[in-house]
């Protein structure tokens, strides 16, 4: 009766978050939440694509980009409404990521993400250049279409559960055990028939469409991008692969968890703990705590930069991939304590 | 003509340096098969040592040589034995932890040094900073000309190295053949920890040497990492024959780039060459010069 219960939890999962607008009316806290579930959709399309295809992207920031781009574009050359960016968005996204998977699937495990990588650098150029059409690191600016966060939240939310719905499908369906296949040994599937290549531009088409989704849902949210923002090689293409990292590669799960976590701690950092070490410095007024928050913010990504190598060193296969890990550590520590 | 020329030369001498750069990073790519994107985040600690040796104490450039290459050969070697070897042993499912490791590191290093220096710009501006003399109409940099001097003595001597001594032939033992070199009695954990401080030494030196003619600012690091792994992939992955001629290719690419084509393309020019590379001639000029 496993699969019940993990049906059961999933909708109580997802209910808990669609009510949690509801109680919570502090626009700053939907606002994080807001981009924890967009991290949720970026986070699955790269686990996909690596966690479960094994081709690592270097360079989701590329179809994050387009998507984003492309929202904003519609606006200001055509007039329509940014909305449209959802739907040619993730198109674009396809339109980018097809030729280039078809040349550079050729490459394999390094060289494949450096080509990422490359991808990624060419596309922030292309957009800073192209002064004309994109205007340049002036950026996009639009207007929101609601003042209120509450339908982007459910934006989000449907967006966030359609994306782990459909890697759920796609993992249960054939298609899966060729993304296995081609992960455990490619030349071993090559042998056995499988069209390799097909499939991992089918990987990598659907990760990017869902990337370039993500990235519409941005320039709506958000309302200005430049390209150093969408396009940016640390905030979304190594964010992407932390996210993933962090939850666990090759989990269906993993990417959603690491996106909170991630979203979190980033924010936690940024803030020195969401402004309460500070609120509690001012309370007590002890000078350790001011220069501590002080500090904390000064350093914010410092410290994410040590969380990163940190998670990699103790944690290589993320929190859902070593929970048992995790257990058993805890456990042991427990029953140390009672000895 | 004229401006041909000094296209040329300008491309070569920058050329010279970027290969000292690329032939760190492809050392440690042959002998530990990743790639390390941490790389020009350890020249620009480099260059921030250098700084602060001349800002503080008024050390010359080419005199801190002798402080900032031993210090980074010393980061290299513990981030080596502290950070990468122990991923070696753990059970994951993406081999590309290691290189997801250099990342980190680099993030690290990047923001200690924003965190010490700020992100402000820095230069350190010597007497022969900006000095130039002529050959006919062609102007040579002085710095970045006695910079390509020390770079050939480098490559020279590090060569020296690996084709005569001991040491220097169990590295390329161990590139060559990680588990032939093993049962030979090559201690490869040990050459991982010396090859990545040499990798992290020579990339150090090129740091000290270009900073009177560059400004230093944390995110340098990026830049030069990029252009590291272009140059690799143009020489030839674990190459370091190759790295000199990919080093030389890509200075004169951007040199070129630069001058007829404008200056706002100097960056992807590099980027198209390698994906150029990757396309057409993947293994690079390794394939050429079969070394």
């Amino acid at each position: 009766m496993t699969v019940n219960r993990g049906i059961v939890a999933q909708i109580a999962v997802l209910a808990a978050l669609a009510v949690i607008p509801l109680v919570v009316h502090n626009d700053y806290y939907l606002h994080l939440l807001i981009l924890a579930l967009m991290w949720v959709v970026i986070g699955s399309a790269w686990n996909l694509l690596a966690g479960y295809t094994g081709q690592v992207s270097f360079g989701d920031a590329a179809f994050f980009g387009t998507g984003a781009y492309t929202a904003g574009l519609l606006v200001i050359h055509w007039g329509w409404s940014a909305w449209w960016g959802l739907f040619f968005g993730g198109i674009m996204a396809v339109v980018i990521a097809f030729p280039f998977g078809w040349i550079c699937f050729r490459l394999r495990g390094a060289y494949f993400a450096l080509a990422t990588l490359a991808l990624n650098e060419v596309l922030r150029h292309v957009a800073t250049i192209w002064e004309s059409f994109t205007q340049g690191m002036v950026g996009i600016m639009i207007m929101q279409s609601y003042i209120s966060k509450l339908p982007y939240y459910y934006i989000a939310l449907a967006l966030a559960a359609l994306s782990i719905i459909i890697i759920r499908l796609v993992m249960r369906s054939r298609l899966g055990y060729y993304f296995l296949s081609i992960r455990e040994d490619q030349d071993a599937a090559e042998s056995l028939g499988v069209n390799t290549h097909f499939y991992k531009m089918l990987s990598l088409v659907i990760a990017a469409w869902l990337t370039g989704v993500a990235g519409a849902l941005y320039m709506n949210y958000m309302g200005f991008i430049d390209p150093h923002v969408v396009f940016s090689l640390h905030d979304i293409s190594i964010m992407a692969i932390l996210v993933g990292i962090v939850g666990g590669v090759g989990t269906t799960y993993g990417p959603a968890v690491g996106a909170f976590i991630m979203v979190l701690v980033q924010e936690m950092f940024r803030t020195a703990g969401f402004g309460y070490i500070k609120a509690a410095a001012k309370f007590t007024d002890v000078q350790f705590l001011i220069s501590a928050s002080e500090q904390l913010t000064k350093g914010h990504a410092l410290g994410f930069g040590i969380l990163v190598v940190l998670v990699i060193r103790y944690m290589p296969n993320g929190v859902v991939g070593d929970w048992g890990k995790l257990m058993i550590a805890l456990r042991l520590q427990k029953t140390g304590r009672a000895k | 003509m004229d401006l041909f020329l000094q296209t040329l030369v300008s491309g070569l001498l920058k050329g010279g340096l970027y290969a000292v750069i690329g032939i760190g990073m492809t050392l440690i790519m042959g002998v530990m098969g990743i790639i390390n994107l941490a790389h020009g985040q350890m020249m620009m600690v480099s260059m921030y040592i250098t700084y602060s040796l001349f800002a503080y104490a008024g050390v010359d450039p080419y005199v801190s040589l002798l402080v900032s290459v031993p210090a980074i050969f010393t980061l290299g070697l513990f981030i080596q034995q502290r950070l990468l070897n122990p991923l070696l042993r753990a059970e994951t499912i993406l081999p590309e932890n290691q290189v997801l490791m250099t990342v980190g590191v680099g993030m690290v290093l990047t923001e200690i040094m924003r965190f010490i220096f700020t992100s402000d710009y820095k230069s350190v501006r010597t007497s022969y900073s900006s000095s130039t003399f002529f050959v006919g109409n062609i102007s040579f940099s002085v710095p970045l000309t006695i910079d390509f001097l020390i770079a050939i003595l480098m490559t020279a001597a590090l060569f020296l190295f690996l084709i005569k001594t001991d040491l220097g032939r169990s590295v390329r033992a161990t590139a060559q053949d990680k588990e032939a070199a093993v049962l030979m009695g090559v201690d490869s954990e040990r050459i991982t920890y010396i090859t990545f401080g040499i990798g992290s030494a020579l990339v150090a030196a090129a740091g000290t040497l270009l900073i009177p003619v560059f400004y230093l600012y944390p995110d340098i690091g990026g830049p030069f990492t990029r252009k590291a792994f272009v140059i690799c992939i143009l020489g030839g992955l674990g190459s370091a024959v190759g790295a000199i001629f990919g080093g030389v290719t890509l200075g004169l690419a951007e040199a070129f780039g630069a001058t007829y084509a404008g200056m706002e393309f100097e960056d992807i020019i590099g980027l198209v060459i390698f994906l150029l590379v990757l396309l057409f001639l993947p293994g690079g000029f390794k394939r050429i010069t079969k070394v």
